[in-house]
């Protein structure tokens, strides 16, 4: 090989790098735009929140947390949430099986009114709820200020999860194993139990967790419907929002804080039963 | 315009795809690049294209220098097992694409889809989306597709590799004649020596990232340099240390010079040939393959002892 | 029969907690026929609050669907290291109190925060004022064209972009006419959920706007605003336009989503 054909071979060896250098500072300006713009909106100001909260030092955030009146809107929010995803579990699943597997006139348009929780501001969802269990109600049924207007109200900000997560499984759900199972001679029941459930289970749980993380984290609704009574009805985010207004913002972020644990450990639960469940399909 | 891949190595992670590979191959020529699956065929074919990157080595497309070029600069057309056709688009837009993005003036661009479609015998299909074909038609849309951009060589990988056995035998006879029309350098990628044989005028045989051999069908078939090409490229007996084809061994009811003794397990009558299944006396599995005519004529039957005489055999040293 | 009761269970299920309260606000706002509802709105306040919030949502979704086309992107088509950090800080947002979001900004742009003092020196106010509510919202609405774009960029594959390259499409020419058209429909879909949440977002703006009226309100604080006033003809009528539109937004995704299903 001639010396000039080497000097080609040099040049165009440049060349490569270059070219590989333009694919990766694509790579990487894409990658800059999304770190900036999340580190922005997303991770300052939390790490804005959880400096917030160490300033009175580990003493002033539990003292903070410990309160009375944290600890009540903290047990409330966590016991009315779990009821709602509890009653999500059941209600949602019934839902989403009738759905699929029923047909009846109208089935489109039920279908379709699942999602309105999603698209309704939660503050118009509160006072809808109003109208009809409030005072002013014309069926006679008074829950205003109460915790049974929580759980309303929560139940309905969660209602398109479970039953979003289990339809597209059910639908996929093939018909015939059940057929199988019924030749078998398992009875309705058993079918359901021994084969139905077995398959839904990881999408009824991870629209569990969405709807704990929604309920758990919900505020709108709540806001009208529920009146706030510290002690009564008052949930962490109303809490919170008590304390921003008061001017106490280290006790406000510091149930802040706890909250924003609480969405971590669920997201990662979610993230958690996803994996599992897809490495099954694989399997 | 000829294509040479130079000392090209490409690991991914811990699992080294290509190790030091390089071949030629020439102008006009129509090469398969055969092996079995993980054999580092697909990555060579993509490093030749541009969308993979060699650890080492370099890439010469008609004597230039192409390691340097990203794919939309090699001027290569590219065939994947898939189709990747363009599911928004119509076949005709789909076809247009290359030239499209080159900016050509319009009347040109209807002009190369027409006859390319005509081609490809897709001419009635052009306002179709791809979902509507079948899987035929879709590869053949995206062979000219391919083709739009007036290629300096054409890839293939695993062309016919999705479709039922008699659309792909249809096609294949389909690729040999568009390659004496339209003369582009082409390579593809298959792992199915049969097919390998029919449509190439060069093999290249690769195993575990290492070419083992490369040549024209024939002299790899007769002339096999290790026992993988060997067994890959055809059918073969092993008989004490040596390899055999079914059709290189003479079946008779007296013991020859270097002939070994079997049992007939099963006779299979497929028309004209006849497969002989038989048991050696270590009962190792032989398979003679004999005519109609000889089967008759030797009276053979299941359960007879007989004598298999190698009539052209190879030795491999060991590797 | 078990089905037929399974069916009255779910139907009453919805009827108790969605259709019914949807129902009674709809005869409330109008059992007197429409000037009321249409008087409440046309206060200039309340004509104000609809404005601000459809500006927002104007500022808030085209940066979201741009974020959330780069990020998808990103995240199925590129390696880096910590992939799940992102994946987690992305969905966060939907799991988040809203009001925690709220302070956070709050903590961060305020009078003590790390931001508010250089911002209060040279004059720029975010706190109380359009450029926080703006940020909330995209906070608050962050995920969604990401979530609807990345499960359908993984199905497609790359194949049909790495076709566009062989053909001589550069990078720009490829994401336009690759790319994005094969996505659309996931876009689409992702654009919608973040108006919707952008146009009802409550809890987060309620903290960081100060609740100006005529200044920093939007149409959900307005509701409540009327309704603390004991203005209920007032906070159902805004109530219902915004019931109206978010039945906009479900009509358009029940129109879509076959679409994207089959794309």
């Amino acid at each position: 090989m001639g010396s000039l054909a080497n000097d080609a071979i040099a040049i165009a060896r440049r060349a490569r790098s270059l070219g590989a250098r333009r694919d990766r500072a694509g790579a990487a300006l894409s990658l800059g735009i999304v770190t900036t713009f999340l580190t922005l909106i997303v991770v300052l100001p939390l790490a804005a929140l959880v400096w917030e909260s160490k300033k009175a030092g580990s003493h002033g955030f539990w003292a903070a947390i410990s309160s009375p009146e944290a600890v009540a809107a903290l047990k409330l929010t966590l016991g009315a949430s779990l009821v709602v995803a509890l009653l999500n579990a059941v209600l949602g699943t019934i839902t989403a099986w009738v759905l699929v597997r029923d047909d009846f006139r109208g089935k489109a348009l039920v279908n379709a009114i699942i999602d309105l929780p999603f698209a309704l501001p939660t503050i118009v969802a509160g006072l809808t709820l109003l109208a009809l269990y409030g005072s002013r109600s014309p069926i006679g049924i008074n829950v205003a200020y109460t915790r049974g207007a929580v759980v309303l109200a929560l139940l309905f900000v969660t209602l398109p999860f479970v039953v979003r997560t289990v339809q597209p499984v059910l639908r996929e759900l093939d018909v015939e194993m059940e057929a199988a199972a019924a030749s078998l001679g398992a009875s309705d029941a058993v079918a359901f139990r021994r084969i139905v459930l077995p398959n839904i289970l990881p999408g009824i749980l991870s629209g569990v967790a969405l709807a704990l993380a929604k309920a758990v984290g919900e505020f709108g609704s709540l806001v009208i419907i529920t009146g706030n009574l510290p002690y009564k009805t008052e949930v962490s985010s109303v809490y919170i929002f008590g304390r921003i207004e008061s001017g106490d913002t280290p006790a406000a972020a510091a149930v802040a804080v706890v909250l924003l644990v609480i969405s971590f450990v669920l997201l990662l639960t979610i993230g958690v039963i996803r994996h599992v469940t897809t490495r099954h399909d694989r399997g | 315009m000829s294509i040479e891949v130079r000392n090209v190595s490409k690991r991914f992670g811990s699992f080294t795809a290509l190790d030091d590979v390089s071949l030629e191959v020439e102008g006009g020529s129509l090469t398969a690049l055969l092996g079995p699956s993980g054999s580092g065929k697909s990555t060579l074919l993509r490093i030749i294209a541009g969308l993979e990157e060699p650890d080492s080595g370099d890439v010469l497309i008609s004597g230039e220098l192409a390691t340097a070029l990203r794919p939309q600069k090699r001027n290569v057309g590219f065939v994947f097992q898939h189709y990747a056709a363009f599911k928004h688009m119509t076949v005709w837009d789909n076809v247009a694409f290359g030239l499209s993005v080159r900016k050509r003036p319009k009347a040109e661009i209807r002009d190369r889809v027409d006859r390319l479609l005509q081609l490809v015998q897709l001419e009635a299909f052009g306002h179709r989306y791809p979902a509507q074909l079948s899987g035929g038609q879709r590869q053949r849309m995206a062979l000219a597709r391919a083709l739009a951009p007036e290629p300096r060589v054409l890839l293939l990988d695993e062309p016919f590799g999705a479709l039922d056995a008699r659309v792909r035998a249809e096609l294949r006879e389909w690729l040999r004649h568009l390659h004496e029309e339209v003369h582009v350098t082409t390579i593809f990628v298959t792992h199915d020596q049969e097919e390998a044989m029919d449509v190439a005028d060069q093999i290249v045989v690769l195993n575990a990232g290492r070419v083992e051999q490369a040549g024209a069908p024939a002299s790899l078939y007769d002339e096999p340099r290790t026992e993988f090409v060997m067994r890959f490229v055809g059918e073969v007996n092993r008989i004490g240390g040596s390899f055999v084809r079914p059709h290189d061994l003479d079946i008779g009811h007296e013991p020859l010079d270097g002939a070994v003794e079997a049992m007939i397990d099963r006779i299979s009558r497929l028309g004209f040939e006849t497969r002989v299944e038989l048991s050696g006396a270590d009962g190792e599995p032989i398979i003679v393959q004999i005519t109609r005519d000889q089967l008759e004529e030797l009276e053979l039957e299941r359960g007879q002892i007989v004598w298999v005489t190698p009539a052209r055999e190879r030795v491999f040293a060991a590797s | 029969m078990a089905k037929r009761s399974l069916r009255s269970v779910a139907l009453g299920y919805l009827v108790v907690i969605l259709v019914g309260p949807l129902g009674i606000v709809f005869w409330r706002t109008f059992q007197h026929g429409l000037a009321p509802a249409w008087n409440a709105l046309s206060a200039h306040d309340t004509i104000h609050a609809f404005e601000l919030t459809l500006i927002i949502s104007a500022i808030a979704v085209p940066i979201n669907t741009v974020f959330g086309i780069v990020c998808a992107l990103a995240i199925v088509r590129r390696e880096f290291p910590a992939k799940g950090l992102l994946n987690a800080f992305i969905d966060l947002p939907l799991a988040l109190s809203p009001v925690v979001v709220g302070l956070a900004l709050f903590l961060l742009y305020g009078r003590q925060g790390w931001l508010g003092p250089w911002l209060t020196a040279h004059g720029i106010r975010v706190l109380f004022a359009v450029p926080a509510i703006v940020i909330a919202t995209i906070f608050v609405s962050l995920p969604f064209v990401a979530r609807e774009v990345v499960p359908t960029l993984r199905e497609i594959g790359d194949e049909q972009e790495q076709a566009a390259r062989t053909l001589g499409a550069g990078g720009w020419q490829t994401f336009w006419r690759i790319t994005l058209p094969s996505i659309r429909w996931a876009v689409t879909y992702g654009v919608i959920l973040t108006t919707a949440r952008s146009l009802g977002e409550y809890g987060a703006v309620a903290v960081v706007s100060g609740r100006i009226q005529g200044v920093t309100e939007t149409a959900t604080l307005r509701v409540q605003q009327r309704y603390e006033s004991f203005d209920l003809a007032g906070a159902y009528a805004i109530s219902i336009v915004l019931a109206l539109l978010a039945v906009g937004v479900l009509l358009a995704m029940t129109l879509i989503r076959p679409q994207e299903e089959t794309a």
